[in-house]
């Protein structure tokens, strides 16, 4: 049989069902995953994946696994996380993944609520978690663990290692060698693939469910608009659970047949990113704007000639980008000169973050400040944004080559049939989505169904717009949009993602929701202002000691000042703080995708926010901080609020400075 | 891993002075095969200088250490590696200059066996000598320690908690029988101690070795040892199993002082 069709019509479109074609289509031949173990690339090709699939899969069958059964899976980005979610898949069973790093209580929650009998956990932290809350969850049954470092002398009657649950696979599979076939091909489109398990910013997580027709709908369409092939290279480091990674790491890959790298471990990431330098990347913003601050800082320690190249040729790279974003032909003499920066800077740059072979990079999953955006594509990496919702299946909209529009989200792809409810004078209103990826409903939460899926459209809770050529803007959750007392509105997400460029903030919140003026609370990077602070012989002992320097918030005040410079006179920041911790997702102040939880926030730092709106300069605080390994301790420091000056005093800091500046500012 | 009561140490009468100083008076003990055995005692009780005496670094003036049937009370101090002693030191020994792999192997030069030639030529016995070890690294000692990320790191730039555990790591690969740990969670935070103790536990049962542990925190002493050796200048005062030394009054004295409160300490 030729391939000439691919996914051919012949069989049912399911992701098992594309598993077993990628596996006539390629067999050996082919590399479907890597994983970096024991210090070297571990290749899996499609023959080996289908293997480890049907072996599990039936499996799973020998210890009673039944069509329509819940599995769960917890653990790091591993080729078993992938195998365990298309056994289950293969036999009408329904995968859902969990946060590695959630804490009990969101664990035993998500368990329970899928009904789950079986968990697939990737080592003994994770047994551990599941073992702690036996008593709670009486419907399990197996608990598979993958490694068993440091499991050796559990004795638990839950507990199966993965190779004895493959063992009894291999035993089915001698016996009825047309089972797991058979299996496959009895998936409907309709059955449901996947629970995907929302992070969501207020309450409890909710379940959406997806069929397998939801899902390769719309991955169909994303490959229309961003054409994908089995040559590719997929680097995996997002988060398993979340739908951003579901579509690249197994969705997109079984449907276009690229190869998925795994890293060693996730502190690796970085230098297993480099060694395979992929054409197909996505991230979440924080790790954009993490790598656009790490190059930021660290150029400054280079030498003095280095330095001096690097500040040359970025403003040429920015250009570059102006032009690029603007549509239109660089003239020839910025052709040459960018050429003399991508050879002198921005190859090497781009080598070294292993980006030297990217085609498509992506952000998804909240919005990345333009300012990131220029910035790599400065550099020459081809940034687009991402946007859509797990309830719509993933990527609903996305930037097409050579059209990139930094504040929009990019375009719907043609499956996608997105508009605005109810839309405002100037065309603003909630973004509703609907077409072949609308999810089935939330798993027992009839209500929540309800609201949100009305006249079969998915009710996203974003408010946005459609600017021009049918770029999709996001402004904002419809619900943070906020109101000065004066009635001027505003989005705090883009003035935060306005402060985040700043190579020394990891978090900002901003504050002003009626009220008289904007404020914002901002969350120091420890490690980069750190640094910043030996070199300018500050001293410091703790994060919050460092975020209390006065010379700190004089340094945090200019970055403010560049902010307020780039925001309508009505939203500029009139006070701010530094928080004296960071935001986090186990003090349930961030998602586990890291958006922040404003309600929770404004409720926690109720008396941090009052004093930005009240006259006092420094606040007293105790507090109670609970660090990593459960201890908890009383924290007093006094918080500063600084207040911005009058908009004359700050006119200085505006004088071009550097002899590139100063060469663009006199032209 | 259970213990046999097989001995694989026994330390029998030794006495160490050092001048007038005396280190050790007539301290006898016995380390059994599988165990993890602990020393503990106030400072200048003389724990370090058992290990020292063990690993040959001193030879005590009088009484004889039997390790596996043999005593080896007077043979050479680069003999003992190749017997599977391995150690780590209190104030990390490591090469700070080499990177962390480097330093790992160079736990396993004194068992390498090819010759010059081959070595430069990197052929034969010596390629398959080094693929077999990069394996053993790779899979039995990395994976176990949790040190992927730092693997081509210089040792020096790292911080003392790693630097732990790459001590480790370089004792691993000298394929011990008998491990000799001395304070491995000393300046230590709450997270690197638990860490290193799983690490540890980790070790003991994969690598089926007995270990002898010198260490302060009791937490961890009582934990993980299955007989612990409560030493007090020089003297042995009390052995035996962790519960059983706690109670036991001389050693609550002489190592917590007479203040009631250490008892809460101890548990």
């Amino acid at each position: 049989m030729s391939w000439t069709e691919f996914p051919s019509p012949d069989y049912p479109l399911t992701l098992p069902s594309l598993l077993l074609q990628n596996e006539r289509r390629f067999g050996d031949d082919r590399v479907a995953m890597r994983e970096k173990e024991f210090g070297i690339w571990q290749a899996f090709t499609w023959r080996r994946y289908l293997e480890h699939v049907r072996d599990l899969a039936l499996g799973l069958l020998s210890l009673g696994f039944e069509p329509g059964a819940t599995l769960g899976i917890i653990g790091d980005n591993r080729p078993e996380w992938m195998f365990a979610e298309l056994a289950a898949q293969s036999v009408k069973g329904i995968p859902f993944g969990i946060f590695r790093d959630a804490i009990l209580a969101e664990v035993a929650y998500i368990i329970d609520h899928s009904g789950a009998t079986m968990i697939v956990a990737e080592d003994q932290e994770q047994v551990d978690k599941i073992l702690d809350l036996k008593e709670k969850l009486p419907r399990l049954k197996k608990v598979i663990y993958t490694n068993p470092k440091g499991l050796w002398d559990y004795e638990d009657d839950l507990l199966i290692a993965y190779e004895e649950v493959e063992r009894l696979g291999r035993e089915l599979h001698e016996k009825e060698p047309d089972r797991f076939e058979k299996e496959v091909l009895a998936v409907q489109e309709s059955d449901v693939a996947m629970i995907c398990y929302t992070s969501g910013t207020t309450g409890t997580p909710k379940g959406a469910v997806l069929t397998h027709s939801n899902i390769l709908s719309m991955v169909a369409s994303l490959n229309e608009a961003d054409p994908k092939t089995p040559d590719d290279e997929f680097v995996s480091f997002v988060p398993l659970p979340w739908i951003v990674e579901q579509t690249m790491s197994v969705y997109s890959s079984l449907y276009s047949g690229y190869a998925v790298n795994f890293p060693e471990e996730a502190d690796t990431a970085m230098a297993d990113l480099y060694e395979i330098a992929p054409s197909l990347i996505v991230a979440s913003p924080r790790m954009w704007e993490g790598l656009s601050r790490e190059v930021i800082v660290k150029h400054q320690d280079a030498s003095f000639f280095k330095r001096a190249v690097y500040e040359f040729c970025l403003p040429l790279g920015y250009r570059w980008a102006d032009f690029k974003f603007e549509k239109q032909r660089p003239p020839l003499i910025w052709k040459i000169l960018y050429w003399f920066a991508y050879a002198a800077v921005f190859r090497a740059l781009r080598d070294r973050l292993g980006f030297s072979h990217v085609r498509s990079a992506m952000t998804g999953g909240a919005a990345l400040g333009p300012d990131v955006t220029r910035f790599f594509h400065a550099l020459g990496v081809n940034l687009k944004q991402i946007y859509g919702q797990t309830e719509v299946a993933g990527y609903s909209t996305i930037h097409r080559d050579g059209d990139i529009n930094f504040d929009s989200v990019g375009i719907p792809v043609s499956a996608a049939e997105m508009s605005i409810f109810e839309p405002d004078s100037e065309g603003v209103g909630e973004v509703v989505a609907s077409g072949p990826g609308l999810f089935q409903g939330y798993l027992k939460n009839e209500e929540a169904t309800r609201e949100s899926i009305v006249d079969k459209c998915f009710h996203t809770g974003d408010a946005g717009y459609f600017a021009e050529h049918g770029h999709l803007v996001i402004i904002d959750r419809l619900k943070d949009l906020m109101h000065l007392k004066t009635g001027a509105r505003f989005s705090p997400m883009f003035i935060e993602n306005k402060i985040k460029f700043c190579p020394y903030v990891v978090e900002a919140v901003v504050l002003g929701h009626d009220r008289d003026y904007v404020t914002t609370m901002i969350c120091i990077d420890y490690k980069h202002l750190g640094k910043w602070a030996e070199d300018h012989r500050i001293g410091y002992t703790t994060y919050s000691d460092l975020a209390s320097k006065p010379e700190v918030y004089d340094l945090m005040e200019q970055e403010v000042v560049r902010v307020n410079d780039s925001l309508p006179e009505k939203a500029r920041i009139k006070k701010f703080l530094l928080l004296y911790k960071e935001l986090d997702a186990d003090d349930e102040e961030l998602t586990r995708t890291r958006k922040i939880r404003r309600a929770f926030v404004n409720q926690k730092y109720e008396k941090e926010i009052s004093a930005l709106y009240s006259d006092i300069d420094d606040l007293p605080i105790e507090t109670q901080i609970r660090y990593q390994d459960g201890k908890t301790a009383t924290l007093k420091t006094t918080l500063h609020i600084r207040k911005m000056k009058p908009e004359e005093a700050y006119r200085d800091l505006f004088k071009k400075k550097g002899f590139w500046s100063r060469i663009i500012g006199r032209a | 891993m259970k213990t046999d009561n097989e001995v694989i140490l026994e330390i029998q009468d030794i006495s160490l002075s050092f001048g007038g100083v005396k280190a050790l008076i007539g301290v006898s003990t016995e380390v059994r095969r599988g165990e993890i055995f602990a020393l503990i005692g106030p400072n200048g009780a003389g724990k370090t200088c058992i290990l020292n005496c063990v690993s040959r670094f001193y030879s005590p003036q009088h009484g004889k250490i039997i390790y596996k049937g043999e005593d080896i009370s007077g043979v050479r101090t680069h003999s003992i590696a190749a017997r599977g002693i391995a150690r780590t030191f209190q104030n990390i020994e490591l090469f700070k200059g080499m990177t962390v792999l480097d330093n790992i192997k160079l736990g396993r030069h004194s068992f390498l066996k090819a010759g010059l030639l081959s070595d430069a030529l990197y052929y034969g016995r010596s390629m398959r000598e080094e693929l077999a070890l990069r394996q053993e690294i790779e899979e039995r000692i990395i994976d176990l320690l949790e040190i992927e990320a730092i693997r081509k790191k210089i040792v020096g730039t790292l911080p003392y908690g790693l630097q732990k555990r790459v001590e480790l790591a370089r004792s691993l690969a000298m394929r011990p029988d008998l491990l000799l740990l001395d304070e491995p969670m000393a300046g230590m935070n709450l997270e690197e101690t638990e860490d290193m103790t799983r690490f540890i536990l980790n070790v003991h049962q994969m690598w089926n070795v007995t270990v002898m542990l010198v260490e302060h925190d009791m937490g961890v002493v009582m934990d993980i040892s299955d007989r612990v050796c409560v030493l007090e200048f020089g003297r042995k005062i009390a052995e035996g199993k962790p519960e059983d030394i706690q109670e036991h009054p001389q050693v609550v004295r002489a190592y917590l002082g007479e203040d009631e409160s250490a008892y809460s300490r101890l548990g």
